[in-house]
């Protein structure tokens, strides 16, 4: 099937900068005239997964295919993994230090808010070779 | 409720140049967590913050924030209100505390959302 694919490469040495590669498929969203309701959806999911790509993985690679009838996207990490992806999913767990705080991020938000933003979501993780997240948005739900 | 009675209420000084007044504002949100603005922000809000860097604005982009409102004298960099600018995002800036700035628009009848898990 076709889509319309996308590639972001995230840099993880530069807190400044993250949110560059969600803001450019915002963008391309709007002007592919998608509804608001998938394109907030979409935006708050990749936001998240590229700040934590960012916080804990110092960066990645971001995939996003654009299909007639979904968009998927794939966020790929070469980080620490995730221990126990069951505990991550709990709102208000992080293991973000105080200097991410003071940032505004590590409340322990960012899993969970990825996952209700999403139609499914997929972690693959592996310590000490890295973490993918996979996350369907449908476009007609 | 208009971004111009934000101002008057807030006693705000404006820092975006180009600013629609009479845009309108529905809900609020205030809090320093960016995650907690992106996980609970309504359509047509403002953000009350006293977080001082970019990541205020990428997530004000992502959530369709129409105005910021920088709270206890906080003042952001050139570089934030050039962003701002191209983002079409409005920077408002207080003396009030967060919990008076909360408190003046709540008086006022503005509401951040249902609780929570509702």
């Amino acid at each position: 099937m076709n889509s319309i694919h996308y590639h972001y490469i995230v840099d993880g040495e530069d807190f400044a900068r993250a949110g560059e590669a969600s803001s450019s498929l915002k963008s391309k969203l709007k002007q592919l005239g998608l509804s608001p309701d998938v394109i907030r959806r979409c935006s708050i999911a990749i936001y998240e997964g590229e700040i934590n790509m960012v916080i804990h993985a110092n960066g990645g690679d971001i995939d996003v295919d654009i299909f007639p009838e979904k968009i998927v996207m794939v966020l790929k990490d070469t980080g620490p993994g995730i221990p126990d992806i069951d505990l991550a999913m709990q709102a208000g767990w992080s293991t973000a230090k105080e200097d991410i705080h003071d940032l505004g991020f590590g409340a322990g938000m960012g899993l969970p808010n990825m996952k209700k933003s999403s139609d499914e979501m997929n972690i693959e993780t592996e310590i000490g070779v890295g973490t993918t997240v996979t996350m369907v948005i449908n476009v007609t739900s | 409720m208009v971004v111009a009675d934000i101002i008057k209420l807030l006693d705000a000084k404006v820092i975006s140049q180009d600013i629609d007044m009479n845009h309108p504002v529905k809900t609020v949100c205030g809090s320093d967590m960016m995650s907690d603005v992106l996980a609970f922000v309504k359509q047509d809000a403002v953000l009350l913050t006293g977080l001082n860097n970019l990541q205020v604005l990428r997530t004000a982009e992502m959530m369709d924030i129409v105005c910021i409102v920088f709270v206890r004298g906080k003042t952001p960099s050139p570089e934030m209100i050039e962003m701002a600018d191209e983002l079409n995002i409005y920077l408002l800036g207080t003396q009030y505390t967060m919990f008076d700035t909360c408190g003046i628009l709540y008086e006022a009848g503005l509401r951040g959302g249902r609780k929570v898990n509702e």
